[in-house]
């Protein structure tokens, strides 16, 4: 099953320019400012505002219940905001209904119409539209070929996998040339390994069809791997919007860095800071580091301040032998390795440092020209990482 | 396992035991068969006599050609059936869509209340119709008739079609609007085809239940609108006639293909959804 998907990913993409579906679709922008939702005393959404650039893969990512699919169903038109204003390419289209905004929408479910084929699903919207039947029987097929379910034309949606009911799906919407398309959560229902690769053929597709794709998502990987933009958000807030890479490497705010990816997250007091190359090199006290850290930041920081210091797992190195590199300003500590955790291509420690505090660190395994011995339980190790391996965090609670 | 072991498992698997399942089944097959097998044999008998002296089907013969009122009490209850059954079905499928997808004040109290003419006994019904249509100064007959047997059909309707309602997903009604489809191209492309199974299932229902009822059709009915079970029973007063039995095999063969029919039907919509 994954074997044959994977295989038809490559063919699918290669063989067929624009995915043999005519020509790259007219797209628009989509601005959402000062969204404000409200169900009963739950807030949704808490004035909400992102600005979706023309073709771009853009992600909604955040946890259950952060008001993302609200912003999607308001975008879809499914739902109303109590203030703030949508606009498409700059045209207010808050009073149109649903069906004459020029937007799909992928649904989690797939919601397939279950009365009718994978052939009269994909037809729906042409047949609405009154096109002639060699047109719709044409492009139907064009789509059919595009999704590759050639052998599945005439079963009804009970008859089909998962992965295959999400293939009707987006054929359903794209046929209808949407300048937008809206993708709620659309691998959430199906295994991980095929959530991988639909998620390849999803961003193939993208750059085939050329159109804004604005996808929701509680997995942060598939948002990391396939956005061009995320927008993180919490309890009905958008806390970061930014390319995935500045969401991982400079995350905004206490909530972001926890939520993207795994972080060592420790409280911190700005002592100092002095300039150190295009930036800032800032001296923290961290308590539970049990001393002063070196970072770097863009900013000048007002000493005193109060902040936090975080650095990624991967970012650590984890030696028996103390780490040193003469041009780069290092931050180590020594302690015992309390938990190895083996996962094949990685490993992960918690290592406890001689003051009390926990270092998670995350050790790609190579092979044997890596120089060192392993690392096993209750070695005594340095961990170490560079000053522009951490990053301070100046907006907490949130 | 050896082989004439094997023979032995299928010798014992074929034995019928006497064991208890086997006495109730036997119980309830007679009991549910034999008045029946008694009504058909007596229906071919010569004479009206409880016990069998001669075939004959005069009957049959009497039950088509000299039996007017019998007739006219068949028209009234096939008409009442089809009327009501079919308001029904429309009445109870529109009101399961509406409280299943519209909020509104009293939606609980109105599902609570639209059960109730099932679950109150017959009698209860039949006399607060009674009342009810004496109070409105109502003449009683077809009319009244119909507008009962609609009100204890629509409870089975909109739990028939409730029930289906609630394996359909309600993003699909999103997904026809997404497509391009009004609200009310949605409902008819989408929604009824989806759950047409249930609406169906509460129509046929409906019909058999209006077709077979007496209690409350008694209460309601005035003079000369007489269904089928009342004027069969009214001619049961002055003993059976073999007419009625001549009735009944008619009746049970029609029910029969019916059901047959019925089945098929909904197995080929089923295997189609």
């Amino acid at each position: 099953m994954t074997q044959e998907i994977i295989f038809r990913t490559i063919h699918c993409t290669n063989d067929l320019p624009y995915g043999g579906i005519g020509k790259p679709l007219n797209t628009f922008p989509v601005a959402a400012s000062h969204i404000t939702r409200a169900f009963g005393d739950f807030k949704a959404l808490d004035d909400v505002s992102v600005t979706i650039n023309a073709g771009e893969f853009f992600s909604l990512l955040g946890p259950s219940g952060c008001g993302k699919t609200t912003l999607l169903r308001i975008i879809a038109g499914f739902d109303y905001p109590d203030s703030g204003s949508l606009t498409f390419d700059g045209k207010d289209i808050l009073d149109l209904p649903p069906e004459k905004r020029h937007v799909n929408t992928i649904f989690q479910t797939y919601a397939l119409f279950p009365h009718l084929s994978v052939y009269d699903n994909i037809a729906f919207a042409l047949k609405l539209k009154k096109r002639s039947k060699e047109e719709i029987d044409e492009k139907v097929w064009r789509f059919v070929r595009m999704v590759q379910l050639e052998d599945h034309v005439f079963k009804k949606p009970s008859q089909l996998s998962g992965g295959q009911k999400q293939r009707v799906a987006i054929a359903r919407a794209l046929i209808n040339e949407p300048n937008v398309l809206l993708l709620d959560e659309p691998l959430s229902a199906l295994d991980a390994k095929l959530r991988q690769n639909l998620l390849v053929e999803l961003d193939k597709i993208h750059d085939q069809v050329g159109i804004t794709f604005i996808y929701v998502t509680h997995d942060q990987s598939e948002a990391l791997s396939v956005s061009d933009h995320i927008a993180v958000m919490n309890k009905g807030k958008v806390l970061q919007i930014g390319t995935p890479y500045e969401i991982y490497e400079a995350p905004a705010t206490e909530f972001v860095a926890k939520f993207i990816g795994e972080t060592n997250y420790y409280p911190a007091t700005v002592v100092s800071f002095e300039s150190y190359k295009d930036e800032y090199l800032v001296k923290a006290l961290v308590p539970e580091l049990g001393g002063e850290v070196l970072v770097t930041d863009f900013e000048p920081q007002e000493p005193g301040k109060e902040v936090a210091y975080t650095v990624r797992p991967e970012k650590v190195h984890i030696a028996t032998e103390l780490h040193t590199k003469a041009d780069r300003l290092i931050n180590s500590y020594s302690g015992v390795v309390e938990e190895p955790v083996y996962s094949g291509f990685q490993s992960k420690y918690f290592v406890k440092l001689d003051n009390g505090s926990t270092v998670k660190v995350l050790k790609q395994h190579e092979n044997y020209m890596d120089d060192g011995p392993d690392i096993e339980w209750k070695d005594h190790v340095y961990v170490s990482w560079s000053a522009e391996d951490g990053f301070l965090i100046k907006e907490m609670g949130q | 396992m050896k082989e004439h072991d094997i023979e032995r498992l299928h010798a014992r698997n074929n034995q019928v035991h006497l064991s208890f399942s086997n006495i109730m089944l036997v119980f309830v097959l007679f009991f549910l068969f034999i008045p029946l097998i008694v009504v058909v044999t007596y229906s071919f008998n010569e004479t009206k006599e409880m016990n069998f002296t001669g075939f004959t089907l005069q009957w049959y013969k009497k039950l088509f050609t000299d039996s007017s009122a019998l007739w006219a009490a068949f028209t009234n209850s096939l008409l009442v059936a089809m009327l009501s059954s079919i308001t029904a079905t429309i009445l109870g499928s529109m009101a399961a869509i509406g409280i299943k997808w519209y909020q509104f004040k009293a939606r609980k109290a109105i599902i609570s209340v639209s059960y109730l003419p099932m679950v109150l006994p017959e009698v209860i019904v039949g006399v607060s119709m009674l009342i009810f249509f004496s109070s409105l100064n109502i003449n009683l007959g077809l009319f009244t008739i119909y507008i009962a047997h609609t009100t204890f059909n629509l409870p089975f309707v909109f739990l028939l079609v409730s029930a289906r309602l609630d394996e359909f997903d309600y993003s699909t009604i999103e997904a026809a609007r997404d497509l391009g489809a009004t609200e009310t191209q949605s409902l008819f492309k989408v929604v009824i085809p989806s759950i047409l199974p249930g609406i169906l299932s509460g129509l046929l229902m409906s019909v058999t239940m209006s077709l077979e009822d007496f209690v409350i059709t008694f209460f309601v009915t005035g003079a000369g609108s007489d269904t089928l079970p009342l004027y069969v029973y009214s001619q049961i007063r002055y003993g059976v006639s073999p007419v009625i039995n001549a009735l009944s095999m008619i009746v049970i063969l029609g029910t029969m293909a019916l059901a047959w029919v019925c089945k098929s039907f909904l197995k080929t919509i089923a295997a189609n959804s």
